[in-house]
């Protein structure tokens, strides 16, 4: 379009090259035969012995069930404290308390997690000293955490699909008599769903990726996947690792492909509709 | 304004995440701020008490030798200034590289658009861990650029790029070039091509015309992205810890191992404090622009 156009191009591709190797070069390398993992072993690849490894690896699995786990429940708490508080910062107007909450779910989308995970293992034991609970660390700790940490993105998410749309829907439900309770179920529910549905995602993603506040909550016997993927690749590089990531590559892409032609095929239909509506208004207007 | 619920409603939903975070967000700062003021002792918990009860009368011992330490060990205010240095050098970095992709990606079409902004997230969705991991496989010695680099013939012995600045800046562009771009795209979107065409009506040569509209009207989204990435970059752990120099820490690590294995609860707290007191201003800066972004929406 602009004869500098052609430079910008060049920079989103290099860019998106920068952003794709490290990625290719795991998914090629976890069909490599030799252990010298970034030495291609001509002769005997590509295998598949790696996946072999990693599907017998009964630490691995366990970790991955414990973090599906936690990141199931961790991602349906974020949602509802997510949803409540993005209800609250975008519909009740100005209240009293309302900048200490917009403060408090946008800080810890920035904060160095170190600090997170240190703050949180200190509640942790004080409360334990002061009430008797929670006993000891481990998962019950990690969920409580990964909750906090993900509500605060939830918020943001739900917080800008309620702003997106105005308060006029709501407003005709209840000068219809609706109940608040039903307004919400029928209206305003409905129309943050894929905003609720995305926040989910993003907190499950989250939550299952999580490595440094996890470590500072985590107790003997809690070793979510992150934690194991650390301590396997802090002295260096193991070959079954690239298995699980090309695995893990594997799984988002086909979720996010299934997702992309499921939202063409509702626009489709809601483009029909749209047009059949307009159909028979022209009709009804002869 | 309608009423959506009754105030007694709108109270419990405003208050349960209020209460949640209080408890678990807020709550847990005072702890470390008043850990960061005791001493540490062979006990459990492993540190002084605040309030002493001395001949029935409760007394405050407020210690400062925590804080004293940070300043005398010239080790931690070399991490804080190295933390601070591959912060601003790595933001700086994501800015240059992300800014003219998130330029591309606002002017291609509508179709192209969606694909793209998908493939800049797409690696977002994929473990940050083992992304970092990926680059010890491109980085070492006998890696993938290296080989590449002797087979071509470009060098004769192999570089050193693992356990080097360097290989940290990599790490952290890699991991946070999406969230410089995000917002960078957000608001180049948002820029009325007419301005730009009556510019050129003008007669203003395109780079002119980049820098007298485009660039000033995308500082909010220069300024977003580039906290997005600067303030966690600070206090980054996993990055340095598989990529970084061993001789030079950053500040995150060091405050990992004064916890996990020094046993230094009240040091810790110190080094967290001052990170805090160091980026302060960035995530108040953040808080605003943020409010500001979700409250325009139409």
């Amino acid at each position: 379009m602009r004869p500098r156009g052609f430079l910008v191009r060049g920079a989103l591709v290099l860019g998106l090259v920068f952003l794709y190797v490290p990625i290719v070069s795991m998914i090629v390398f976890s069909f490599n035969n030799s252990r010298l993992v970034t030495v291609w072993d001509a002769a005997h690849s590509p295998t598949l012995k790696w996946y072999g490894t990693l599907l017998n690896n009964q630490q691995i699995l366990s970790a991955a069930w414990l973090s599906i786990r936690i990141a199931l429940i961790a991602a349906s708490g974020a949602v509802v404290l997510g949803t409540l508080a993005g209800i609250a910062l975008v519909r009740f107007g100005a209240w009293r308390g309302r900048t200490l909450l917009a403060g408090m779910t946008t800080a810890p989308i920035v904060m160095p997690e170190v600090i997170t995970g240190l703050s949180l293992l200190l509640l942790f034991v004080a409360l334990q000293q002061l009430i008797g609970w929670p006993r000891g660390v481990g998962a019950v700790t990690i969920t409580l955490a990964h909750i906090t940490f993900c509500m605060a993105f939830v918020t943001v998410v739900v917080q800008s699909r309620l702003a997106g749309f105005d308060e006029s829907l709501e407003e005709a439900a209840m000068d219809l008599g609706a109940r608040p309770l039903r307004v919400f179920f029928r209206i305003t529910l409905p129309l943050i769903l894929p905003a609720i549905a995305s926040g989910w995602l993003l907190a499950f993603t989250l939550s299952w990726d999580d490595l440094v506040t996890t470590q500072f909550v985590a107790g003997p016997g809690s070793s979510t996947l992150p934690m194991v993927i650390f301590s396997k690749v802090r002295f260096g590089v193991t070959p079954d690792v690239n298995a699980l990531a090309t695995i893990m590559v594997l799984i988002v892409a086909s979720g996010i492909a299934l997702s992309s032609v499921w939202m063409r095929l509702r626009q489709r239909r809601r483009e029909r509709d749209l047009q059949l509506a307009a159909s028979t208004e022209e009709v009804s207007a002869i | 304004m309608a009423r959506l619920t009754l105030t007694s409603g709108r109270r419990l939903v405003a208050g349960i995440p209020i209460l949640w975070l209080l408890v678990l967000f807020l709550i847990p700062f005072l702890i470390v701020f008043r850990i960061s003021f005791s001493e540490v002792r062979l006990a459990i918990p492993p540190y002084t008490p605040l309030i002493v009860w001395h001949h029935g009368r409760a007394s405050l011992e407020l210690h400062t030798s925590a804080y004293a330490f940070l300043f005398t060990d010239p080790l931690y205010i070399s991490s804080y200034l190295y933390s601070l240095k591959v912060a601003a050098v790595s933001t700086l970095c994501c800015l240059l590289i992300g800014y003219p992709m998130a330029y591309a990606i606002a002017r291609a079409g509508a179709a192209s658009r969606q694909v793209l902004l998908m493939l800049v997230v797409l690696p977002f969705w994929t473990s940050f861990l083992l992304r970092v991991y990926a680059w010890i496989g491109l980085l070492n010695n006998n890696g993938v650029i290296n080989n590449v680099l002797l087979y071509l013939g470009i060098i004769r012995h192999p570089l050193v790029l693992l356990q080097t600045d360097f290989a940290v800046y990599i790490g952290i562009v890699y991991s946070y070039l999406p969230f410089m771009i995000l917002p960078l795209y957000a608001n180049l979107e948002k820029h009325d091509p007419a301005l730009l065409e009556a510019a050129a009506d003008l007669g203003a040569r395109p780079w002119r015309a980049f820098l007298a509209i485009t660039l000033p009207q995308s500082f909010a989204g220069i300024v977003a992205g580039s906290l997005l990435v600067f303030i966690p970059a600070v206090g980054e752990y996993v990055i340095p810890t598989l990529l970084g120099r061993t001789d030079q820490l950053m500040i995150g690590r060091v405050l990992s191992d004064e916890f996990f294995e020094n046993r230094d609860w009240p040091v810790a707290s110190a080094v967290a404090i001052v990170i805090l007191l160091l980026l302060v201003i960035p995530i108040m800066l953040f808080q605003r622009i943020q409010r500001r972004e979700l409250e325009a929406t139409p």
